[in-house]
């Protein structure tokens, strides 16, 4: 009986796509048990020609979590036969840290005041300021930066390196704009127009544009939903 | 109880040793009891302002380091009785003489004496605006119209936002042309308050008769006539709660012929 039950129970899927391996593992059993079959399923496979090319393989782990420790263990496991490579592991479950890490990254970040001269604001997500920022003041956001207010100060947008990033300000007088690491000056001389309602982006040509707040919507039309950061 | 107004602006040379005294001044004429402590250690000038720079014996160094009482060290300005006193600031040692906290008990032991006890902050925002603002409880940012000054006030207006202890700043704009606004040369007063953001306690305009008086060390607000005397009283009256309008900027245009245009005026 529990010779068949054993039989019967698989804990690793294998699929071929045009993209390599697709293992579809267990969520149910043992860490321990999954880590067995995979040695035995893919491991101890022999028959594979020592030179045939490296094969990527995806993991989806359903419901189960993975440590990172355990996921280098997976990896390297995998890793032990000889043409397999992990390309990705994925899962429906992350822990609370990561999901607090996740939102403070994608969150929008309101805040109500004025970034005068010599401040510094610091947002790891978009920033949607309320208030002006005075020349030689800064904001800074890991995503996109709106501000309700006079933008007179610099503003860095994408800071980690999201060139998708934009900065829209009600009031667009910016000493200087940076987005990833694309950066960009005031022109010298002074002018009193169009500079109401814009918005800057990197354009195709790898320079930060500055243009009307209403093209974004072409420019970026996943800005506000919630799917283009998952 | 008292009140400790500090009187700053990060640049230096924008008046707020010429303000310090004037209000001080100002507020002496309206009946109030004030004291006036001037902590920019080491290049001291409130004194001479006030053409009072012959009378120092003792200063706020040595109150600070207890060779005196500050009743000893203060000196009494005699044009106005028992109203106007001042704390000179020791000409001899630097800002790092007094420490923040020293500071803090000194202003609370003036305002249990003073109605007002304004405090003459250095430029700058190192050690010096922090001792000056330390025994603060209202601020005063002094600024002109030029950018750099404005600038600078803005970078102020941020450290004293971060004070708890001090209630939100308010602003004078001193030093303005009316001719050079009037042609665009200059910061106007709605340009500089957007800008800043907080709340305008007066204007004062440039006035060759303020540097003659300092020079004789007597206060322009003594002189009743002068339009920058209006204003620093105007202010005075305006921390004591009073609401007075701000008079129109705009500099009557003297001359027949701008009367005659006047009348003939197609505007």
């Amino acid at each position: 009986m529990n010779v068949v039950a054993k039989q019967k129970q698989q804990y690793v899927t294998i699929k071929g796509t045009k993209d390599g391996l697709t293992l579809h593992l267990d969520d149910r059993c043992s860490y321990d048990d999954l880590l067995k079959e995979i040695e035995e399923r893919l491991v101890k496979q022999a028959g594979v020609a020592p030179d045939s090319p490296l094969v990527s393989v995806h993991l989806k782990m359903g419901n189960r979590y993975l440590t990172p420790a355990q996921e280098e263990e997976v990896r390297a496991l995998i890793r032990r036969s000889k043409n397999l490579v992990v390309d990705s592991i994925e899962s429906n479950v992350m822990s609370k840290a990561e999901a607090i890490e996740w939102m403070r990254k994608t969150e929008i970040v309101p805040v109500s005041r004025i970034v005068r001269s010599g401040q510094v604001l610091h947002v790891e997500g978009d920033l949607l300021l309320i208030g002006d920022v005075n020349p030689g003041g800064t904001v800074i956001a890991g995503g996109n930066i709106f501000i309700l207010g006079a933008l007179r100060g610099i503003a860095h947008a994408g800071y980690a390196g999201n060139k998708q990033a934009i900065i829209a300000a009600s009031v667009m007088k910016p000493m200087q704009l940076r987005i990833g690491d694309i950066m960009s000056r005031a022109p010298d001389s002074k002018t009193d127009e169009g500079n109401e309602m814009e918005c800057a982006y990197i354009d195709e040509h790898n320079q930060i544009v500055v243009d009307r707040l209403q093209l974004l919507m072409h420019l970026r039309p996943n800005l506000t939903r919630l799917e283009r950061r998952m | 109880m008292g009140e400790a107004i500090v009187i700053t602006s990060g640049k230096g040379g924008v008046g707020k040793t010429t303000t310090t005294a004037n209000l001080g001044t100002a507020l002496a004429i309206l009946g109030k009891r004030v004291c006036l402590v001037d902590t920019d250690i080491g290049l001291r000038n409130l004194d001479v302002v006030l053409g009072l720079e012959n009378r120092i014996i003792y200063d706020l160094v040595d109150v600070v380091e207890g060779r005196c009482t500050v009743q000893k060290a203060l000196v009494k300005d005699k044009r106005f009785d028992h109203y106007l006193y001042l704390l000179p600031a020791a000409q001899t040692s630097d800002k790092s003489a007094v420490n923040p906290a020293q500071m803090k008990q000194l202003i609370e032991e003036l305002k249990q004496e003073y109605d007002y006890v304004l405090i003459d902050c250095p430029a700058g925002i190192e050690q010096g605006y922090r001792n000056a603002v330390a025994g603060a409880d209202e601020a005063i940012v002094v600024t002109t119209p030029e950018v750099s000054a404005v600038r600078d006030a803005d970078r102020i207006i941020g450290l004293l936002e971060a004070e708890e202890h001090v209630k939100p700043p308010r602003l004078i704009i001193n030093r303005i042309r009316s001719h050079m606004v009037k042609n665009g040369d200059m910061l106007d007063v709605d340009e500089i308050i957007s800008h800043l953001s907080i709340e305008l306690l007066g204007i004062i305009a440039d006035d060759e008769n303020v540097i003659k008086a300092s020079n004789r060390g007597e206060p322009i607000v003594l002189d009743p006539n002068s339009k920058a005397s209006i204003a620093f009283r105007n202010i005075a009256r305006r921390i004591l709660g009073e609401s007075v309008p701000l008079p129109p900027l705009e500099e009557e245009e003297k001359g027949l012929f701008s009367k005659i245009r006047k009348i003939f005026s197609l505007k």
